[in-house]
């Protein structure tokens, strides 16, 4: 009982809070409504048993995706009553094309509640090993190829970043730490003999 | 568990091109620029290096079903090494001339080789997602490889959204996939799709060609297509012209004939109505066009059209046809990029049809080879485009598809329209008023659009009698490995 009423109850709040993102007037409501349905994704997780995943969730996509969306909405200069200039003109197309989407679905929802997804599959037993043994178990060896490949995948996405975006910029003033410290007290100031009363020139500072 | 020596011996070309792409990238982050012609090189020498050990690794599945290595795979990662080798030469010369060497692109290149011989070896549906993936997201930062050109960002920029977006249609096709199969391998769902799809099966089945019809450019997922081959870097846009959709399409192959073989019936005419609307608008599309770029853009919509109707026809003459019919485009499609990087007038690259007026009297031997390689495209006998489209309608007419066929002998009419034009504003009209001849040619892109087109004729002649049965062997034990 208690378990169906949280099914329910997260299962409305991600659905909802998941169309509040994209209705949101304000990017920045969004990216909230945003962190708001990993949340609730997470709190499933944990009621399918899945602990890691729903801590794995929390930490990743609400503690550094989510936060990172944040940072980069509330930097760029976006004007938000220009974003919503065509909202009303490409209204009408968009709502034949998610109508159809969703009936679409629909479809698809009615037909996997007759036949049953995943029924050629058998489930999987049930082991007495934490979530992280299972996945700690299989990543190394039987996703070994996957995994190196998403790592290279990662790689590519750091070249891509670096060669986008880094310029060497040959006339920039940089901090050179090594010169500062070997700089010496001779380099630096000379004693110069001024008169008393005479002022000193630049010609004799050189 | 599996025998992962055994694994590496037969997925050896993908580890070798990983392993040397992180060498040259420490190379070249540590020599500097200094030693970007040495990156390239080496790089050329990783590809050829990874083709022949291609050509020479064990056959087999491994990983638990990700990594299929077949005849079909062998024969598409040697072609497709090959053809990144030579975008690496081409793109070398370009980049160096424009002044925005850097000694990322060999790398990036190569590490696009990684993700295309994944997708050509892709077994189950998460090394079909990685691949692409790995693959694209190197295609996207090679596009706006020209950063500081607006329409190299604007094609970058654009290319990425759109490919997130089939990335999308991709992944929830395989989830949906997996949901009602309960497996990731090809093998296990076409145990469950043997008699035929159910209807949730199918929608995400759908998904999975939508998203991958966005990666091989096929009308109506082509909107990005000419956009991207008019802003992108030319040897950027030889390169994603060429060797990304050899490897898609022997990835589109493996997935619905190995994955879906049973359901034929339904994913045949999602396939019929994508190639006959990429005939469509090949073949129209590119009558309005006055930009070459452009024009082949249209133009490799048409020809994914046909290769389409290869994969559609479902049968073994239908894979050799489609192995043969990638092959001879992307010889040709190679060659008519490295002639248009290779001419220019007045410092100025050509890229509209009319600035190759008069071009007969300045570059006899560019002119004779262009004039091959458009005649090859359009398929006229005997040149190389002829020996494709001749395998693929062979296959469809053969598996009762006439009525496609028909039309796409049709559209290739249309198409040949464009062609004709290219050659006759070369070869009669008059060089424009008041500009200079053409440019001395840099050797690398003339040299690699002389050979493409020496190949096209008569080269073909013979290489068909060597590439046949070996395109015949790799059909007929496909996905046996």
């Amino acid at each position: 009982m208690i378990q169906a009423i949280a099914f329910y109850l997260l299962a409305t709040v991600s659905v909802v809070s998941a169309l509040l993102v994209v209705t949101a007037k304000n990017p920045v409501h969004s990216v909230l409504w945003l962190i708001t349905t990993f949340f609730s994704a997470a709190g499933l997780f944990v009621m399918l048993g899945a602990e890691f995943l729903a801590m794995l969730l929390v930490v990743v996509y609400v503690g550094a995706v989510a936060v990172l969306f944040l940072f980069v909405v509330m930097m760029l200069d976006v004007d938000f009553v220009q974003l919503r200039e065509g909202y009303a003109k490409y209204f009408p197309l968009a709502a034949i094309v998610g109508l159809i989407l969703l009936a679409e679905m629909i479809v698809v929802a009615v037909a996997a509640a007759q036949g049953g997804a995943a029924r050629g599959a058998e489930l999987i037993p049930a082991t007495d090993v934490s979530n992280v043994e299972a996945i700690g178990r299989v990543l190394y060896t039987e996703y070994v190829y996957i995994f190196q490949a998403a790592g290279l995948v990662l790689l590519v996405a750091m070249i891509g970043a670096i060669v986008l975006t880094l310029r060497y910029k040959p006339n920039i003033k940089r901090q050179d730490i090594g010169r500062q410290v070997n700089r010496r007290q001779s380099d630096a100031y000379a004693n110069v003999q001024a008169e008393s009363g005479k002022g000193v020139t630049l010609e004799d500072l050189k | 568990m599996f025998d992962i020596n055994l694994a590496l011996q037969i997925a050896a070309p993908e580890a070798l091109l990983a392993i040397g792409s992180m060498i040259l990238l420490m190379l070249g982050a540590y020599g500097g620029e200094k030693l970007g012609r040495v990156v390239s090189l080496l790089a050329v020498a990783l590809l050829i290096g990874a083709a022949g050990v291609a050509a020479n690794a064990p056959l087999g599945m491994v990983f638990n079903g990700a990594f299929v290595s077949d005849p079909m795979s062998v024969y598409a990662k040697v072609a497709i090494y090959l053809a990144s080798a030579l975008a690496v030469v081409l793109g070398d010369g370009w980049t160096r001339r424009n002044g925005i060497a850097r000694f990322e692109y060999p790398v990036l290149i190569v590490l696009a080789a990684v993700g295309m011989g994944m997708m050509a070896s892709a077994g189950d549906l998460m090394s079909l997602y990685v691949g692409v993936e790995l693959q694209s997201l190197a295609l996207y930062v090679l596009a706006a490889f020209h950063r500081d050109d607006g329409r190299a960002s604007e094609a970058g920029l654009k290319y990425f959204v759109l490919g997130a977006l089939s990335s999308g249609l991709l992944l929830y096709g395989s989830s949906l996939i997996y949901g009602f199969t309960g497996s990731m391998r090809f093998d296990e769902i076409a145990a469950v799709a043997a008699g035929g799809a159910e209807t949730g099966l199918i929608f995400g089945l759908v998904f999975l060609i939508c998203g991958l019809a966005f990666k091989v450019s096929a009308a109506p997922f082509h909107m990005w297509t000419p956009d991207v081959y008019e802003g992108a870097p030319t040897p950027v846009v030889a390169f994603f012209a060429t060797a990304p959709k050899f490897a898609a399409m022997v990835l589109f192959a493996r997935a619905l004939s190995e994955g879906f073989g049973g359901a034929h019936d339904q994913w045949a005419q999602v396939l019929v109505i994508i190639s006959l609307i990429s005939f469509a608008v090949g073949a129209f599309g590119g009558l309005a066009q006055r930009d070459i770029p452009r024009l082949l853009a249209y133009s490799s919509i048409a020809n994914i059209g046909y290769a389409l109707l290869a994969i559609t026809a479902g049968t073994q003459a239908g894979l050799q046809a489609l192995l043969l019919f990638m092959t001879f485009y992307m010889v040709d499609t190679l060659g008519f990029f490295a002639l248009l990087m290779a001419l220019s007038r007045g410092g100025r690259p050509i890229r509209r049809i009319a600035d190759l007026a008069g071009l007969r009297k300045d570059k006899p031997v560019t002119t004779i080879a262009i004039t091959v390689l458009s005649l090859s495209v359009l398929g006229m006998p005997p040149f190389a485009g002829f020996w494709g489209k001749f395998y693929v309608f062979g296959a469809a007419l053969q598996a009762g598809y006439w009525i496609v066929a028909a039309l796409g002998l049709v559209a290739s009419v249309v198409a040949a329209f464009y062609y004709l034009r290219i050659i006759k504003v070369m070869w009669f009209d008059a060089p424009p008023e008041g500009e200079g001849a053409v440019d001395p040619s840099p050797r690398d892109a003339q040299w690699i659009g002389w050979a493409a087109a020496a190949f096209s004729f008569p080269l073909v002649l013979i290489a068909l009698t060597w590439l046949e049965p070996l395109a015949r062997n790799a059909a007929t034990s496909f996905g046996a490995g």
